[in-house]
């Protein structure tokens, strides 16, 4: 039956991209040294404006290099700060990903029923509206009365930045699912709640993972306000502390851990998005 | 299966009035059509006729406003699975393969997972997608999707089929090879199809029975039925009469909206 015209939709894009191959290589290379073109010259700028003056207040790129040496292994300049760049990471990556997991299983449930039931969405839309503009920075205060000086603060900053984004992107998802899915899903025999898991929560999925995405995001950026007081181990305690030492070096240490840490994560998330939305024309 | 003497669908005075923004639109009036087991009728009028309104009140997606929608003698409730929709727009799960999509039905209503397999792997083979069976709806023809669509509500064991425009956005040649492909799974099935559509010669090479219908407001005008022996020859002398008499009633209809 499927002969002729039609039967040609789907094999006709695997032999394009056989002989592609080559030029796919040259392409990823192209692109790599693309990318590396901006950092080269910036690298380029720092050394020019900082090495060879004592009295800069920015280290050059070598100082920094030492030091991200002797942070992560020691044996360089064996003081306070020697070897620890392991625990604070260690410490800052459980808190990105312990409130992000809390913020993901708190936003997703809430986003689909926000969605979905119009009683809940007029009960619970209005409030958090009303909340999200509040900067997460400004929570702070509040955060360090409710939760005390330390960690658990840092931990529902990271929660409260990563909820916002999962929540809305969830939502919005969720409502602009096509009705005919929920027709042609009730004619199926899936109706009611069933509808969440075999409808609106595939469906809703690529806007789901934009969501995490950004949420993910956001608990990096997060982080560093959240372990600035207060907090003995983390990037953004370690970051405080050297500035207060003025070991500005430590301080760019910190920055470059948290960008290449971030990069990494988003990188995975990516991955696993790219796997489980491989139906869909936009993504996959 | 229930008593062969009651018609497995049955309108009666159904009247349908659609309210949005305080407007009044009256879609279907007292529309009384039966419909017997294995039979294939197709609904034909112009748009604004309230031949999707019927087929969408038969599914059971739509309350009539007053009347009577009845199917083996009971009064259909909601959608459910004994009549199966097939949309113009395919409606089909785009994060699904095909295979998960005609498995989409059994799985649903808790059929065991090997069940499952098995009837999704006889439709796929029963409209020919064997080779497309891991494919996603994105990568599929439209003339490929609409046979999914059809083994999906055939997969999940449809006593009624019903189909709104389901050709209405395929090419031609696909256009014709699928009714073909639809009335020999009809001969083999015994199905019972309502099919709505505005082309006239679509309607005269399918059904056993024509309902004309006419707009402003929607309502049933006649009812033909179609003798011709199948496959039916559409440059015959006799498909060529029926299809002039339902042109000019058909133009009858548009006629005074034109000379509004």
């Amino acid at each position: 039956m499927s002969t002729g015209i039609e039967a040609g939709a789907l094999p006709a894009a695997a032999p394009a991209s056989a002989p592609r191959r080559g030029g796919l290589r040259f392409a990823g290379l192209r692109r790599l040294a693309l990318a590396c073109v901006v950092p080269a010259l910036l690298l380029a700028l720092w050394q020019v404006t900082t090495a060879g003056r004592p009295y800069s207040l920015i280290p050059p790129p070598a100082d920094v290099w030492a030091e991200l040496q002797d942070l992560a292994f020691g044996g360089i300049n064996d003081d306070a700060f020697s070897g620890t760049l392991w625990t604070h990471l260690a410490a800052s990556l459980s808190r990105v990903y312990g409130g992000f997991a809390l913020a993901a299983a708190a936003a997703l449930p809430l986003g689909l029923l926000i969605g979905r039931v119009p009683l809940i969405r007029a009960l619970l839309d209005p409030v958090l509206q009303v909340l999200r503009p509040v900067p997460v920075t400004a929570w702070l205060p509040l955060a360090m009365i409710l939760f005390g000086l330390g960690p658990r603060s840092a931990f529902f900053l990271v929660f409260l930045g990563a909820f916002y984004p999962i929540l809305v992107n969830t939502v919005f998802g969720v409502r602009s699912v096509e009705p005919r899915l929920f027709e042609a899903a009730a004619m199926l025999g899936c109706t009611g709640p069933a509808q969440f898991v075999r409808v609106v929560l595939p469906a809703a999925l690529p806007s789901i993972f934009t969501g995490l995405r950004l949420g993910l995001g956001f608990a990096w950026v997060v982080i560093v306000v959240g372990e600035m007081t207060g907090v003995q181990t983390g990037l953004g305690a370690i970051i405080m502390e050297a500035r207060q030492l003025s070991r500005t070096e430590i301080v760019i240490c910190g920055m470059a851990v948290i960008g290449v840490a971030g990069f990494v994560s988003d990188w995975l998330v990516m991955q696993l998005g790219r796997r489980l939305l491989a139906w869909s024309p936009t993504h996959g | 299966m229930a008593d062969p003497t009651i018609p497995i669908l049955d309108m009666r005075a159904v009247s349908k009035t659609y309210v949005a923004g305080g407007r009044r639109t009256e879609a279907l009036r007292e529309a009384n059509l039966t419909v017997s087991r294995g039979e294939f009728v197709c609904l034909l009028g112009a748009s604004g006729c309230g031949k999707s309104t019927l087929l969408r009140v038969a599914a059971g997606f739509e309350a009539p406003t007053s009347g009577e929608a009845l199917m083996w003698g009971k009064p259909i409730a909601g959608p459910g699975p004994s009549r199966g929709m097939v949309f113009q727009d395919y409606g089909l799960f785009p994060w699904l393969t095909v295979r998960d999509n005609i498995g989409f039905g059994p799985k649903a209503r808790g059929r065991p997972a090997a069940e499952v397999r098995d009837t999704a792997e006889r439709y796929i083979a029963l409209v020919g997608l064997q080779s497309f069976a891991e494919a996603y709806p994105h990568q599929l023809s439209g003339g490929m999707k609409q046979r999914v669509a059809i083994a999906r509500v055939l997969a999940n064991e449809a006593e009624v089929v019903l189909m709104d425009e389901p050709f209405g956005a395929l090419d031609a040649m696909t256009r014709e090879r699928l009714q073909d492909e639809l009335l020999d799974l009809w001969s083999r099935t015994g199905l019972t199809i309502l099919f709505v559509t505005h082309a006239i010669e679509e309607a005269i090479f399918l059904a056993d029975r024509i309902v004309m219908m006419s707009p402003g407001p929607g309502r049933i005008e006649t009812i033909h039925p179609v003798e011709l022996v199948r496959r039916r020859d559409v440059s015959s002398p006799a498909f060529n009469d029926l299809r002039r008499m339902l042109a000019a009633q058909l133009h009858s209809h548009h006629a005074p909206r034109a000379a509004a």
